[in-house]
């Protein structure tokens, strides 16, 4: 398995097509995400997101098209041993109900037979705000879903991957929580310089934890730029009123 | 035997040596395969079958007692199969119930020819012998309180049809549905003999329901104990509808070579007289006798009992002996009490026949719940086939088990699994579709193979689920268990089985009360362990 981080373009997208049951989830993407960089997927529900993030660890196969990871094709590694590679963080967070916070970061360390699992994990949990003394021994359900959140996203980052997938990270979490989360990611992107792909439908989010914004719609890209830049010239009237209704609502949560 | 004594003959002229050697070995063989006695699970059947065990066993005969089996197609496909030997059988029964034959009137009139005709074609059709009629004849009977017979002048069965209208009956299931039962009888006297009301009732229960007035009318057998002790009134059969029922040794295949058992069985032929039978079945019945004893004392009485003694080391190699007795009268807790060492025996017999049949079942249940879950289309029609297998009445799948597998152990073992494999699949399928599919998905994203989502996160989020699918199994289990007895398999149902069959209700209790407090235990012990397996972040939680 070649070093991910010592590929220019860890993650690449050709003309990626999937559909399933007579539905296009993605019509013809193309996509690329250069070495330590963070790259967001903005749009609504079905636009097309989480199924262009989860062709990347071959959670989705797509119709046609090429997937590389590290500049290679996914389809010619073991799914496992691709996945394991890969850091990746589900809307739900998916921790293991029936393992311990430890243990629950310890899962990919433990997976590639790292020498040194427990420190791993520990290491994970404080990078991202969690004592591991405090909690390590504790079982997700006793966790707030704020922290449950930050467990897996140790869990991600445990093993050191070169590459972090995020699917709606902080979907599901109240906004104090949420901004919370933010900022540790936002640290962690400093720290660990990983190449990231976040799925949001939040346009400030994407804002603030990104390099670049990729504007999907109906299995499509609309428009990849900065925020900034796409105030200045949307390419589309969606685009154009994507980032219209996100500034009202940016406006109404600040008189609040 | 012929054949083997044949090769023996001829090693004899070449090896000496190894011919004595070959021919111990055989004799050997035959003392050691004992002769198996049954019974069906009524008093008399209980006690005839006793004496046969006794008499053969003062002659030397190892014996192995297998008293109660459920009715006559069980007792009879048990003995066709080979897995019993000998049982006391009645031509009647014989002629309706196994060969299904109807004779003529005026044959039927005459015991002799009946049994003529019936040994005849059990030799042909089956190999079974008849060994000639024990002297007695215990044919249906119609019966009446006294009272009700004054007040309506009941005489005959010709008598009751005039009345039956006002009256209510209480029979055997199978009395009602058998056409030389109720049915016949309305066709030869008329459709007036049959009561305006018919209850069917255990046999057990019918004297007592007659003797309470819930019931005016039931059917009997003729040589019934409980007969006289309710002073009931027996209706004369005047047109002579039920045929003849001799009772007689019934004699499997395997027991064709055996002459010894021939000759040992056929002194008690012509022996025993109807009184004799009654007053025998009345001590048993009635005075709660000890069957053992009983016998014993009965053969002690016909000069057939040997010095040694057959009684005193007699059931030795048998797995179910016959329960005995206590005289009636001291309190239900003392008759436990007294009965502590047969309860234990029978309470370990019971669970071991569950654990072996749930164990059995788990390693089959649990890996075919697993593949289902893989291919969910075939898991719609296996479940359901299961479940039907579920809806099958124990006796019945008990009674499918006796032509296959004959009686005992295998055959209830066979049934019991078959229960249990539709709650565990079950369990197993929905536990495993339905584990935290938000988990089971994140451990496929970060890099588990199949395998170690199966083994380390689906199947221990779904074991409190297959745990709740052994304990219903568990339970089913232990109750079908009792029923096993029908089959010759022993437990808690051996009591059940007997009391019934002998009308004694705290023989039947003390099988009965065992067998519910087993269930609860068994579901007891299974909820700990249900906890025990439960992931660990339900165990902390206690729930």
């Amino acid at each position: 398995m070649p070093n991910l981080l010592d590929s220019a373009v860890p993650l690449e997208a050709r003309d990626v097509r999937c559909a399933y049951a007579g539905v296009v989830a993605l019509d013809g993407v193309s996509l690329h995400v250069e070495r330590g960089r963070c790259v967001a997927l903005v749009g609504e529900s079905g636009a097309g997101k989480t199924t262009l993030l989860r062709c990347f660890n071959r959670m989705v196969v797509p119709s046609a098209g090429e997937v590389l990871v590290g500049g290679m094709d996914v389809a010619r590694r073991p799914p496992a041993a691709l996945r394991r590679r890969l850091g990746y963080v589900p809307q739900s967070g998916g921790l293991l109900p029936h393992w311990t916070v430890l243990r629950n970061a310890a899962l990919v360390p433990e997976l590639l037979h790292q020498p040194d699992i427990t420190a791993a994990a520990r290491r994970a949990l404080e990078l991202v705000g969690l004592s591991p003394d405090e909690y390590g021994a504790r079982f997700p359900h006793e966790l707030s879903g704020g922290q449950r959140q930050r467990v897996a996203l140790a869990r991600a980052i445990a093993a050191r991957p070169g590459v972090l997938l995020m699917d709606e990270p902080f979907g599901a979490l109240d906004a104090i929580s949420r901004s919370e989360l933010q900022a540790v990611c936002a640290t962690l992107r400093r720290e660990l310089g990983v190449t990231t792909l976040l799925v949001t439908h939040d346009l400030l989010e994407a804002d603030f934890l990104a390099d670049e914004i990729v504007v999907m719609r109906a299995g499509c890209i609309e428009q990849r730029g900065t925020l900034d830049g796409m105030l200045a010239a949307p390419a589309t009237p969606y685009v154009a009123s994507l980032i219209e209704r996100a500034m009202a609502g940016a406006r109404r949560r600040r008189m609040s | 035997m012929t054949r083997l004594n044949g090769v023996s003959l001829t090693l004899t002229l070449l090896l000496p040596l190894v011919s004595a050697r070959v021919a111990r070995a055989q004799e050997a063989r035959e003392r050691r395969a004992p002769v198996v006695v049954a019974s069906k699970p009524f008093g008399e059947s209980y006690l005839l079958a006793e004496m046969f065990a006794q008499l053969l066993e003062a002659r030397g005969i190892a014996v192995e007692r297998r008293p109660g089996l459920g009715s006559t197609e069980i007792t009879f496909g048990a003995l066709r199969a080979g897995s019993v030997d000998v049982y006391p059988e009645y031509t009647g029964t014989g002629l309706l119930a196994v060969l299904h034959d109807t004779l003529p009137p005026n044959v039927l009139a005459d015991p002799r020819r009946v049994f003529a005709y019936v040994a005849d074609a059990f030799a042909s059709r089956y190999g079974v012998r008849w060994l000639p009629p024990l002297g007695f004849e215990n044919t249906f009977a119609i019966a009446v309180r006294a009272e009700t017979a004054a007040r309506y002048r009941l005489r005959t069965l010709s008598d009751l049809a005039r009345e039956g209208a006002h009256l209510t009956g209480g029979f055997d299931g199978d009395f009602i549905e058998r056409a030389d039962g109720l049915a016949g009888l309305a066709r030869t006297y008329g459709t007036g003999i049959r009561p305006h009301t018919v209850h069917p009732l255990l046999p057990a229960l019918k004297y007592q329901a007659l003797a309470s007035g819930s019931v005016d009318v039931i059917d009997a057998f003729s040589t019934d104990g409980l007969l006289e002790r309710y002073h009931l009134v027996v209706l004369e059969d005047d047109r002579h509808f039920f045929p003849p029922y001799e009772a007689a040794a019934l004699l499997g295949p395997r027991m064709a070579s055996r002459s010894d058992v021939v000759a040992a069985l056929t002194l008690l032929s012509g022996r025993i007289g109807v009184g004799t039978m009654r007053a025998l079945n009345r001590r048993v019945e009635v005075d709660g006798a000890d069957v053992r004893a009983v016998a014993t004392s009965a053969l002690h009485d016909l000069g057939l009992s040997a010095a040694t003694g057959g009684s005193s080391r007699g059931g030795s190699t048998g797995t179910a002996r016959p329960l005995t007795r206590d005289a009636r009268g001291d309190s239900f807790g003392a008759y436990l009490w007294g009965r502590r060492a047969a309860l234990a025996r029978l309470t370990f017999r019971h669970l071991w026949l569950v654990a072996l049949a749930l164990a059995a079942a788990a390693v089959v249940a649990v890996p075919l719940g697993l593949a289902l879950e893989r291919a969910r289309r075939a898991a719609g029609p296996a479940l359901g086939g299961l479940g039907v297998l579920q809806t099958i009445p124990s006796i019945a799948l008990l009674a499918f088990m006796v032509p296959l597998l004959g009686v005992g152990t295998v055959p209830a073992l066979l049934a019991l699994w078959l229960y249990a494999l539709y709650p565990i699949a079950r369990g197993t399928y929905s536990g495993v579709r339905d584990a935290d599919p938000a988990a089971v998905e994140a451990a496929e994203a970060l890099g588990m193979t199949p395998a170690q989502r199966l083994l380390r996160v689906r199947l221990p989020l779904a074991a409190p689920v297959i745990m709740a699918g052994v304990r219903t199994a568990a339970v089913i289990t232990v109750g079908a268990a009792t029923l096993a007895a029908f089959i010759g398999a022993g437990g808690l149902g051996e009591p059940i089985v007997t009391g019934l069959a002998l009308a004694d209700t705290r023989m039947v209790l003390s099988g009965a009360l065992p067998a519910a407090g087993l269930a609860l235990l068994v579901d007891g012990v299974l909820a700990l362990v249900e906890r025990r397996v439960a992931p660990a972040h339900r165990r902390r939680v206690g729930t």
